[in-house]
């Protein structure tokens, strides 16, 4: 009992920083209807500013937190202001093109500037070790990460629902010429959306360091866990995405403990059965745009 | 052009063959004799070719988006090299049919679930396949070698004459061979009124199926011929490298893949085939520019073709051989030249 208690901690840590790390992913592919396989490669780049701020400059991690979001949303905004702006309404093939080719060169890059082998984050001592609660193990670093991703789906979820921005974003997301004709202004919007996007993702590639791993394949090794992540989550609203990320998290540490020879292929085979039952996801728009 | 005459005899002058499909086949050929040092290279690029012809007839003539034709090259590849390692078909030439059939049968299964859906799960799909079929490579490594891969495969003579040599001469002519009759067999079929109706569901398929045409029927032929020639593909590498390991079914393979035919240009056959040789000479010079790093450069590459445009790209890149073609054509009838102009 205790074990499965301990199974599901895990998974929904492991599940909420999923979502932070995809849910930018979330908005370009399940509302923009943009392919961009080269998320994980924001999300890399986080979690290296981060790495290299702690361990060469001795910045404290909680410090270094913000600035792996800052860096990644920088670059997204820079990237989507100079080539991603041009491919919106391009076939969904040379999305894929473009964005292989990005993964490719920020693996290559990251290989030659920081070296290929695992990184680790020094984490604050406090952090480290766990606790028992009527016996079940709770890791202390898992238990920041599930409070941090909470918060930060509460305000994601209340900026979509209740802020102007939220409703500008809804608006150009569905129809872009009527958003531009009521005087919303749709790239900007977008390019917005995007940077955010992709600061989350640097801030969940900072917070996974330490549980996913850091290499310069991350953004080929995690890319189809954050695209099952949109894919079957739909892309109706952010809820969708968030409890799909929650059920794949649970169901990797599940799998990994209990076949853990078989565990990606569970995943794979839920990810492709669903897929065929509900192409636009479990909780997607039951008509296809 | 509305008469149903005008469009059979259309069709089939589209379809004969050209002085510049003679004159890359000879190049082809030639290549081999005038080359005999570098078999190794030329039997690699003529392997991608066959790999990226696959490839062309889904993306290009059905227009089917597969981020995971790895799979069936994997399969094709693993079922070769226990066919010869465990020596329950000798012959290559056998094995090699009954590699590809393997595939055809996998890719028959799995078309069904690729059919469904829009773009984005048709990718999520193939990928997921191919991963899948990595995942169980790894965890049945008893079968397959796991991450070593098949060890110790040795080839018997092809047909029983010739012995695959050190220098890779006699896998070449194999390759070449396999690859001149397979591009036949798929030429034959995109110039059939069924390719041309697969062109009509690239192009609308809400149309297509106006006309008349049974869309999904036709997406799980043309989905099912193309697993064989990977599986072939995939077959070739085994028995020519004597190799087989997990990295057959890797997602680089296939981005890489699609990388070719996006060179070459997709939907005309020969795509795939030019991009085989463009894409390998540049990984050769990007690997001696930059032994670990080259693939930073062919991301570049991928990032600069699509932002330049691929339909200007071919454009660009023809520009030279068409100014020739058509210098040589006023050459040869400058009167027929002279009376367009006067009308």
């Amino acid at each position: 009992m205790t074990t499965l208690l301990t199974i599901l901690f895990d998974g929904v840590a492991y599940g909420m920083l999923l979502f932070v790390l995809a849910c930018g992913l979330a908005v370009t592919l399940g509302l923009m209807n943009f392919v961009n396989l080269a998320h994980g490669a924001f999300a890399m780049t986080g979690g290296y500013v981060c790495a290299v701020l702690v361990n060469n400059s001795g910045w404290p991690f909680f410090a270094a937190l913000p600035l792996a979001f800052v860096s990644a949303a920088v670059i997204g905004v820079v990237l989507e202001r100079s080539l991603y702006r041009h491919l919106y309404t391009r076939h969904h093939l040379d999305q894929v093109l473009f964005s292989i080719g990005l993964v490719f060169m920020s693996v290559a890059a990251v290989d030659y500037i920081m070296g290929s082998s695992r990184i680790f984050i020094k984490l604050p001592a406090a952090l480290e070790g766990q606790f028992d609660l009527f016996g079940v193990g709770i890791g202390r670093y898992r238990l920041m990460i599930i409070a941090i991703c909470g918060l930060l789906t509460l305000a994601l979820q209340l900026i979509l629902a209740r802020t102007r921005f939220g409703s500008r974003l809804r608006a150009a997301v569905d129809d872009p010429r009527a958003a531009s004709g009521l005087g919303i202004n749709v790239p900007q919007v977008f390019a917005l959306t995007f940077a955010f996007g992709c600061g989350l993702a640097g801030f969940g590639g900072a917070l996974s360091a330490e549980i996913l791993g850091l290499d310069p394949y991350f953004p080929l090794k995690f890319m189809i866990y954050f695209l099952i992540v949109v894919t079957v989550g739909g892309s109706s609203s952010i809820t969708g995405p968030f409890l799909a990320s929650l059920l794949l998290g649970i169901g990797d540490v599940a799998g990994k403990y209990y076949v853990p020879k078989m565990g990606p292929f569970v995943i794979y085979t839920i990810m492709i059965v669903i897929l065929i039952w509900r192409p636009n996801g479990l909780f997607g728009r039951t008509a296809a745009r | 052009m509305t008469n149903p005459h005008d469009i059979a005899e259309h069709a089939q002058r589209s379809s004969r063959w050209r002085p510049a499909e003679f004159a890359f086949w000879i190049a082809a050929v030639a290549c081999a004799v005038l080359f005999p040092s570098r078999y190794l290279i030329m039997t690699d690029i003529v392997r991608l070719a066959l790999f990226a012809l696959s490839l062309d007839l889904i993306l290009g003539y059905a227009g089917i988006v597969s981020l995971g034709h790895a799979a069936f090259f994997g399969v094709g590849a693993y079922c070769a090299g226990l066919l010869a390692l465990h020596g329950i078909i000798n012959e290559p030439v056998l094995a090699l049919l009954a590699a590809g059939l393997v595939a055809t049968a996998l890719g028959f299964v799995t078309s069904f679930l690729v059919i469904r859906g829009v773009d984005l799960t048709r990718l999520m799909v193939t990928l997921g396949i191919a991963l899948l079929l990595e995942a169980l490579a790894e965890r049945f490594s008893n079968v397959t070698g796991g991450t070593d891969g098949l060890q110790g495969i040795e080839m018997q003579p092809l047909l029983g004459m010739f012995a695959f040599d050190m220098f890779g001469k006699v896998g070449f002519w194999y390759c070449l061979t396999v690859l001149f009759l397979l591009f036949l067999l798929a030429r034959r079929i995109v110039h059939s009124p069924f390719g041309l109706s697969l062109r009509a569901i690239r192009n609308n398929p809400l149309r297509a199926a106006a006309v008349g045409i049974p869309v999904n029927r036709r997406l799980i032929a043309i989905y099912t011929v193309a697993a064989f020639y990977a599986g072939i593909a995939g077959a070739l590498f085994t028995q020519t490298t004597a190799l087989a390991s997990l990295d057959v079914f890797s997602f680089e393979r296939s981005a890489d893949l699609m990388l070719v035919l996006v060179i070459g240009g997709t939907g005309y056959l020969y795509g795939g085939l030019i991009g085989a040789v463009v894409f390998k000479m540049l990984q050769e010079l990007f690997s001696t520019i930059t032994p670990q790093y080259w693939q930073f450069w062919i991301g570049l590459v991928l990032v600069v073709i699509v932002m330049m445009g691929r339909e200007r790209m071919h454009r660009w890149a023809l520009w030279l051989p068409r100014l020739v073609i058509r210098q040589l054509r006023l050459m040869k009838s400058p009167a027929v030249a002279s009376g367009r102009d006067a009308s």
